[in-house]
């Protein structure tokens, strides 16, 4: 990654115009043309620093539901229990974190109500409580990283 | 286009686009066209659909989805508080408004095991970027706060996102 790579990310995690020819208005105010501009965000796709380049879709508005879960999982159980809870497809991410409330994982659904079915099946599994954390209020999504 | 009532309703076309472009767009010199042409519809209609899905916020946002891990941003921590109910709907926006938190929602407690209702997710280069940029947020927040911790994420178990199917 060089200079302009990094002018490159900082401007355009948002903005990018719709329009017949996008990638020629944002090249111009970033002062390269189109073609270096469209062959440094295809290489910074290939190699992993973008996860991709294009719109960010807004996951709850495409008509499903979404919660944040938690369980206290014993050690010795950590990978089993990850097991268990992974095999529901309704499962998005999990992570392990550093706590006695050591995984968290977000549960996804277009049908609402498979949420709270969802949730019951995997207590009801893992003999372990299930703590649902939907979002009450959102103050903010969206890092835009200043490199 | 179709003249739904709700602005915010999906139709199959919409759904269609949106299956189309979840792993982003075609990096061409004209990818709205490119993208109709595959979906077999006006380029117009691509970018009426696509302006409207921005305005009403199905889009939160049109450009680079950068890879945090791989910028170099290793460390992630999920921050939080205590904050007294009184206070969280003032000071969760202004948490949120901080350039280094990502995400920033009140969620419920589950009392007594979690005393919880501010998540502030933060990043940073190592876990002491991190810790730092916490105690910012604790000094922010001031007395309103009764407790917090960070969480750091030591692995990940799952990442397979939302995605709609054909």
């Amino acid at each position: 990654m060089d200079t302009m790579d990094r002018q490159i990310i900082n401007a355009l995690q948002g903005g990018f115009p719709v329009c017949e020819t996008p990638f020629a208005e944002a090249a111009a105010q970033l002062q390269i043309t189109e073609g270096d501009l469209i062959a440094r965000l295809r290489r910074l796709c290939d190699e992993g620093q973008l996860s991709r380049f294009g719109p960010m879709y807004n996951a709850e508005r495409l008509g499903g539901a979404v919660t944040l879960a938690a369980m206290a999982v014993p050690a010795e159980q950590l990978e089993a229990v990850a097991a268990q809870v992974n095999a529901h497809p309704e499962v998005a991410h999990n992570y392990a974190r550093t706590h006695d409330f050591n995984m968290w994982f977000v549960v996804a659904a277009e049908q609402p109500e498979r949420i709270p079915a969802v949730l019951a099946d995997i207590a009801a599994e893992t003999g372990l409580p299930v703590y649902d954390m939907p979002k009450l209020d959102e103050y903010y999504v969206g890092l835009r990283f200043e490199l | 286009m179709t003249g739904s009532p709700d602005q915010t309703s999906l139709d199959a076309t919409d759904r269609r686009l949106i299956v189309a472009t979840q792993d982003g767009l075609p990096l061409c010199p004209r990818p709205y066209h490119a993208l109709a042409e595959t979906l077999d519809l006006p380029p117009d209609e691509v970018m009426a659909r696509l302006r409207r899905m921005l305005e009403t916020g199905i889009i939160r946002r049109m450009g680079a989805v950068p890879n945090h891990y791989r910028l170099g941003f290793r460390a992630n921590g999920m921050s939080v508080w205590d904050v007294a109910d009184a206070a969280v709907v003032e000071l969760g926006p202004h948490i949120g408004a901080l350039d280094f938190v990502s995400h920033c929602y009140r969620r419920p407690r589950h009392l007594p095991d979690w005393p919880y209702n501010l998540f502030a997710m933060v990043h940073g280069r190592s876990r002491a970027e991190v810790e730092e940029k916490v105690s910012a947020i604790a000094r922010d927040l001031g007395p309103a706060t009764r407790a917090h911790d960070v969480l750091f994420s030591t692995q990940l178990l799952k990442k397979t996102g939302l995605r709609l199917v054909a």
